[in-house]
C-alpha cells in the first residue's frame, strides 16, 4: 500500500512564546514533527511493515523543515517532497491547494496527517485536501485498520468512539492515542540521509493566482495579559477548605 | 451593512448545544440588521426551532432525515451546501465542536471559501469581521479577517456572551428535503460507542475538575468524579495522568488534547508543565491543589491550597454537599 503522510515541522512544545515587532520569534527555538503528524508517520509505517509499500512525506514549510523529514525517515518513511516556502504569506486556502497538486502527481492508497498542528491548530488543510482530492475525509482517528481497498477507522468523537468505514482512497488525520511513536534506531539514522529528499517551490507548480492568494488575513498577533500569580490560604485545611468555598462563591461568584 | 448569517444548530443528548446559542449572539452582532437563518439536521428536530427563534435566528431550515442522525462529514456538508443554495449567506458559523471542527473546512474548501477556525471573539471594524482566535495553544492570540468571498468561521464554547432570549420572537421553519449525492454516503458509520456520558462535554464546560500525576490511580480520579458531579462539572486531566493510565487521553487538557476556558477550573495534582498551561490558563478562575508548594501551577492559580489533594477532596465535597443542601 502506499501511504503519504502530510507533515509539519512545529514549535516544540515546551516553547514559550515570544515577539519582535509582531511577529513569532523564531530565534533558538527547537522544532520538532508536529506531534499529531509523529502519530501519522508511526502509523504509515506500521501498516508498510505490515503490508509492504512505500512511505512518502509530503512537507510545504521553510527549508529547516529537512530535520523534521530527516528525523521521520530515520522512523522509517521512505522519501519526501519539501515544497519550500520561506515567506510568501499562506493560509489553509492557499496551503491546501499546494499540497494537493502535489498530491495529484503521486499514485497513492492511503493518506495519513496529524488532526491538527499544534501552533496555528486551526485543524483545517487536511478536511480541505479531502475536498480538492474529492476524497472522504476522515478526522480525529484513534484506531486505523487498513486492508486491501477498505478502511476502518475508530475515532474519538468529544470522548465517544465511532467506528467508520470506507473505501480506499481516504485522508485520514490521527488523533492522540492512536499508536507510540518509536524513536529513531541509529542504523535508521545512518540510513536516512541518504533517502531521496525532492523539494520544489511553489511557482514550480500549476496553480492559478486565485490558488495561492490567502483569503485570510492575520491582523496583529498578541500575546495574552500575564496572569498574576493569586492568593496561596492559610491555616488549618478544613479552614482553608471552608474559606475556598466561600472565595469562589462569593468573591470570584464561579459556583 | 447589513449581512445574512447562517449558524449551525447542533442537537446533542436531546438539548440544544449552548455554543449554537453562542453562535446566535454572535449572528446578531454581525447581521447589522440582515436575516439570520439557522439549520436542523436529523430526525425529530423541529421542536427546536422556537429556542432557535427566541435566541435570534429568523428562519430555521429544517432537513428532517433519518440518514442525517448520526453525523458524517460529506452528508452534513451537502445538507449545509442545500441550505446555502436556498439561503446565500455572507457568514457562516459553527460552533467549534467534535462536528464543527470537522465539517467546517470541507464546507469551506468546497465553497473556495477562507475560514477562521476556533474564535474567541469577535468584533464588527469598517464593514468587516474581524476574529480573534488563540494560537500555540493560548500562549498567543491572532486577530484575523477575511479579505473576500464568504466569511466562515467556527466558534469556541463558552466564550461569546449569549444574550438574553426574547420569547416573543418566532422564527419561520422552512423545510427542504434532503438529497445526498453518492459521495456522501462514502462513508458509513458502523457503530457509537458511548463513552463520555460520564458527566459534562469538557469543552463546553462551566467548571471543570482536573487531575495530574498526584492523583496517583484510576480510583483515584473517581473523587474527582464525585466532586465534578457535585459541581455539574467536566472532568479533565493533565498529559502525565493519561500517559500513567489513570485517565483517558480524550480528556487531555493541554496543547497535545483539549485547550478549555471554563469559568472555574480545578488543579489537583497538577504541576504545571507549559504545556498543560497553555490548555488552560485562559479559565476566568484557577483553583490549584498541590503538595509542592514551587509547583508552576501556583504562578497562575487565582487561589491555592498547598496540601495533599486528598486531604483536601473530601472536605471540598462535604462543603459544597452542605452548600447545595
Amino acid at each position: 500500500m502506499n501511504i503519504l503522510v502530510l507533515m509539519k515541522q512545529t514549535f516544540d512544545t515546551e516553547e514559550k512564546i515570544t515577539l519582535t515587532d509582531g511577529k513569532v520569534n523564531e530565534d533558538g527555538i527547537e522544532f520538532i514533527i508536529n506531534p499529531y503528524d509523529e502519530y501519522a508517520v508511526e502509523e504509515a509505517i506500521k501498516i508498510k511493515e505490515n503490508d509492504g509499500g512505500e512511505v512518502t512525506i509530503v512537507s510545504l514549510g521553510p527549508s529547516r523543515t529537512e530535520s523534521a523529514i530527516r528525523t521521520a525517515m530515520a522512523m522509517g518513511a521512505d522519501k519526501a517532497i519539501l515544497v519550500e516556502n520561506e515567506d510568501i504569506p499562506l493560509d489553509e486556502f492557499s496551503a491546501a491547494n499546494i499540497l494537493s497538486s502535489v498530491i495529484k502527481e503521486q499514485e497513492y492508497d492511503l493518506i495519513l496527517c496529524g488532526h491538527m498542528a499544534v501552533d496555528d491548530g486551526s485543524s483545517q488543510v487536511p478536511q480541505r485536501i479531502g475536498e480538492l482530492l474529492g476524497i472522504p475525509y476522515i478526522g480525529t482517528a484513534v484506531k486505523v485498520e487498513a486492508s486491501g481497498t477498505q478502511v476502518v477507522v475508530e475515532r474519538d468523537v468529544e470522548g465517544d468512539t465511532e467506528i467508520v468505514e470506507a473505501v480506499l482512497p481516504v485522508i485520514i488525520a490521527a488523533q492522540q492515542g492512536l499508536n507510540e511513536p518509536r524513536y529513531p534506531s541509529l542504523p535508521g539514522i545512518m540510513k536516512a540521509k541518504k533517502k531521496p529528499l525532492e523539494r520544489l517551490e511553489i511557482e514550480d507548480l500549476n496553480l492559478s493566482d486565485d490558488e495561492v492568494q490567502p483569503r485570510t488575513e492575520e491582523i496583529s498577533i498578541y500575546l495574552p495579559p500575564k496572569k498574576e500569580a493569586g492568593r496561596i490560604l492559610k491555616g488549618e485545611l478544613a479552614d482553608q477548605s471552608k474559606e475556598l468555598i466561600e472565595l469562589l462563591r462569593n468573591e470570584a461568584k464561579v459556583i | 451593512m447589513s449581512k445574512k448569517v447562517l449558524v449551525l444548530a447542533e442537537v446533542k443528548d436531546g438539548k440544544l448545544r449552548n455554543v449554537s446559542y453562542e453562535a446566535l449572539s454572535a449572528a446578531k452582532k454581525i447581521a447589522d440588521g440582515g436575516e439570520i437563518a439557522s439549520v436542523l439536521l436529523g430526525s425529530n428536530v423541529e421542536q427546536y426551532h422556537s429556542s432557535l427563534g427566541h435566541y435570534g435566528a429568523n428562519k430555521v431550515y429544517l432537513l428532517e432525515d433519518p440518514k442525517l442522525d448520526l453525523y458524517t462529514t460529506d452528508g452534513y456538508k451537502e445538507a449545509l451546501l442545500q441550505v446555502i443554495n436556498e439561503f446565500p449567506a455572507d457568514v457562516i458559523l459553527v460552533g467549534h465542536t467534535g462536528i464543527g471542527r470537522d465539517l467546517t473546512p470541507k464546507l469551506a474548501q468546497s465553497l473556495k471559501a477562507g475560514m477562521v477556525s476556533d474564535s474567541t471573539a469577535l468584533e464588527v471594524v469598517d464593514n468587516q469581521v474581524v476574529f480573534t482566535r488563540p494560537i500555540y495553544a493560548g500562549k498567543a492570540f491572532v486577530k484575523k479577517t477575511i479579505k473576500e468571498g464568504k466569511v466562515i468561521a467556527t466558534i469556541r464554547p463558552n466564550n461569546i456572551p449569549v444574550d438574553e432570549p426574547d420569547t416573543g420572537l418566532q422564527a419561520e421553519v422552512i423545510k427542504l428535503t434532503y438529497q445526498p449525492s453518492e459521495t456522501a454516503l462514502l462513508v458509513k458509520v458502523r457503530d457509537v460507542i458511548r463513552k463520555a456520558s460520564k458527566g459534562v462535554d469538557l469543552t463546553e464546560a462551566k467548571i471543570v475538575v482536573s487531575g495530574g500525576r498526584g492523583v496517583k490511580s484510576k480510583e483515584g480520579f473517581e473523587k474527582l468524579y464525585e466532586l465534578a458531579d457535585l459541581l455539574n462539572a467536566a472532568v479533565g486531566s493533565s498529559r502525565g495522568a493519561c500517559d500513567a493510565e489513570y485517565s483517558d487521553y480524550s480528556l487531555q487538557v493541554g496543547q497535545t488534547g483539549k485547550v478549555v476556558t471554563p469559568d472555574l477550573y480545578f488543579a489537583f495534582g497538577i504541576s504545571g508543565a507549559i504545556q498543560h498551561v497553555a490548555g488552560m490558563s485562559n479559565s476566568k478562575v484557577i483553583v490549584a491543589v498541590n503538595k509542592d508548594p514551587e509547583a508552576p501551577i501556583f504562578q497562575i492559580a487565582d487561589y491555592g491550597i498547598v496540601a495533599d489533594m486528598f486531604d483536601v477532596l473530601p472536605i471540598l465535597i462535604d462543603e459544597i454537599k452542605k452548600m447545595n443542601a
